[in-house]
């Protein structure tokens, strides 16, 4: 690790002031900075400790809920309102990583977690335009059997590797920032940058923003929600593919579909063709497939990773399958 | 301000990138805890913050200035070793013993997780106020602690033995 200083903020306000200076980085449960600290891909001349903020979960009037950005993926998930609720929610948290990692990392932290691309962690060996903007992308022509088949470019094809993520995509949800000129909000759709040629430029934060809650929206009543993912061994991996899905179907017909897909993209991709193909139609398993089929259509696999074309297929035909009550 | 660790005021490290595992291992001679891969995944640094279990290789021991950390070295009461211990000997859960301080702790951890009902990913009534401990309950929680001596039947059977009744 290259030297740093250690600040604890006692409030956001405190939190933006120390986070302003250049070089200054905001530091969650620390699960993915200390690793990428330790692998000198970042580094900050100063970290900003920003888990002692607020980490409650307020359950509002209007059926929304409100999480503090430090709430820890844990407490999410274990939260009764979000099991009763956001199954997807409280599914796709306890499908990441692990159990003490869980009670370490915070709302805040995941949203900005950083792509698990081997080449990318590879600072010594390997050639990244996420890590280092210009030099090249060795992924590109190397091992890519985890890469991204959707919104990828000629310059990146890195996947964003969060579980937590697909399911508040697909939960609509919006994220409130705070930053050096004040408050705004954005939707989780909008957070995460596809790479085009600027691979290194990920989000559409600005500089020293900090992100201090995470907003969902009430789902439709009826609706139900679910999150799968499939992964090379039955827990502690990450996504290769995973599909979060909110549907209300009534006699036959969707009523409402919210879909979004991980682990085959630079950012939780949202499904919108799939979610059009499928609003008002039937709720039956041809028109769940022929949803995948053209969400799909536009899927360019690598070398090795075509597998996840049909794997995606599968999974969301399924997944809706299940929440709508049809077995394929 | 200071970190508890095993009942102990120790100050925090001077220099912030020490990391909490370090402390334990380099400043303190806590060589119970172990460095494995050093970077979250194989589960060996687990120790306990105020009950919770963490991973001490990615935590840096500044953030836990003030909290109180529990490692496998004051697991044990006044009267011996933890339950826990004595059911890995019983059960054989080790060969080696590199993973074992972690697994321990994990586990400890994982009682709480379970007493007060939190869900895994194989829980399938996510409303449901309490957790119904199976093997398969048990493989999921645990599934942060890896063991490359392949002792995992040996671990759960301790583990199950421990906390099926304890926690239902
Ligand atoms: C072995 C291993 C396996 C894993 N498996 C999975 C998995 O299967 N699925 C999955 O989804 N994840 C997985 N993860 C990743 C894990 O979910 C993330 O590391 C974690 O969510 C990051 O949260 P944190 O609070 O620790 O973030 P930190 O490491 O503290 O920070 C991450 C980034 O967010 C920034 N940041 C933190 N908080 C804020 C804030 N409030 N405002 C602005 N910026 C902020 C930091 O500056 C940093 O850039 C795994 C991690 C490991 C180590
Ligand atoms: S040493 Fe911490 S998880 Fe491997
Ligand atoms: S006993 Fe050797 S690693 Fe588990």
């Amino acid at each position: 690790m290259t030297p740093f200083s250690y600040t604890r903020a006692g409030d956001a306000a405190d939190a933006v002031r120390l986070g302003a200076f250049g070089g200054a980085k905001y530091l969650g449960g620390g699960t993915n900075l200390v690793d990428l600290l330790r692998e000198t891909i970042e580094r900050p001349s100063a970290l900003v400790d920003v888990a002692g903020l607020p980490a409650t979960i307020e359950e509002r009037e209007d059926g929304s809920l409100l999480i503090g950005a430090a709430t820890r993926n844990a407490a999410l998930a274990e939260h009764r309102a979000v099991r009763s609720h956001y199954p997807v929610l409280a599914r796709a948290i306890l499908a990441g990583a692990s159990a003490q990692i869980r009670n370490m990392a915070t709302v805040g932290g995941n949203i900005l977690q950083r792509t698990r691309c081997a080449y990318f962690y590879d600072d010594e060996g390997s050639r990244c335009n996420k890590r280092s903007p210009g030099q090249g992308c060795d992924a590109l022509d190397g091992f890519n059997r985890i890469h991204a088949i959707l919104g990828a470019s000629a310059d990146c094809v890195a996947t964003h590797p969060s579980d937590m993520c697909v399911a508040l995509a697909a939960l609509d949800a919006t994220v409130h920032l705070q930053g050096p000129a004040g408050t705004r909000r954005l939707k989780l759709t909008g957070l995460h940058r596809l790479p085009g040629t600027r691979p290194d430029l990920e989000t559409a934060l600005e500089p020293g923003e900090l992100i201090t809650a995470v907003e969902l929206p009430a789902l439709p009543a009826g609706a139900r929600s679910t999150y799968r993912k499939v992964r090379d061994r039955a827990s502690y991996a990450f996504a290769l593919v995973s599909v979060a899905a909110v549907l209300e179907a009534d006699s036959g017909t969707v009523r409402e579909v919210r879909l979004a897909l991980g682990g085959v993209a630079p950012k939780p991709w949202r499904a919108r063709k799939a979610e059009d193909a499928l609003r008002g139609g039937p709720a039956t398993v041809q028109a769940f497939r022929a949803a995948a089929e053209s969400e799909l259509a536009d899927a360019a696999p690598l070398r090795d990773n075509g597998f996840k074309v049909e794997l995606a297929k599968r999974t969301i035909t399924a997944v809706l399958g299940d929440l709508a009550g049809v077995a394929a | 301000m200071a970190i508890r660790i095993n009942g102990t005021e120790t100050r925090a490290p001077a220099d912030p990138r020490v990391s909490l595992l370090d402390l334990l291992r380099e400043t303190l001679h806590l060589t119970g805890t172990k460095k494995g891969c050093n970077q979250g995944a194989c589960g060996a640094c687990t120790v306990l913050a105020d009950g919770e279990r963490i991973l001490s290789c990615l935590a840096l021991a500044v953030q836990f200035e003030g909290r109180s950390i529990t490692t496998i070295e004051g697991l044990a009461g006044q009267d011996g070793m933890h339950p826990l211990q004595l059911a890995f000997i019983e059960h054989d859960g080790f060969q080696c013993g590199y993973c074992t301080p972690g697994q321990i702790c994990s586990a400890v951890g994982m009682a709480a997780e379970l007493a007060r009902g939190a869900p895994s990913a194989v829980t399938t009534d996510l409303g449901a106020a309490t957790v119904r401990f199976t093997g398969e309950e048990a493989r999921e929680r645990m599934s942060g602690n890896l063991c490359r001596c392949g002792a995992h039947n040996g671990i759960i059977a301790a583990i199950t033995q421990t906390y099926a009744g304890a926690a239902l």
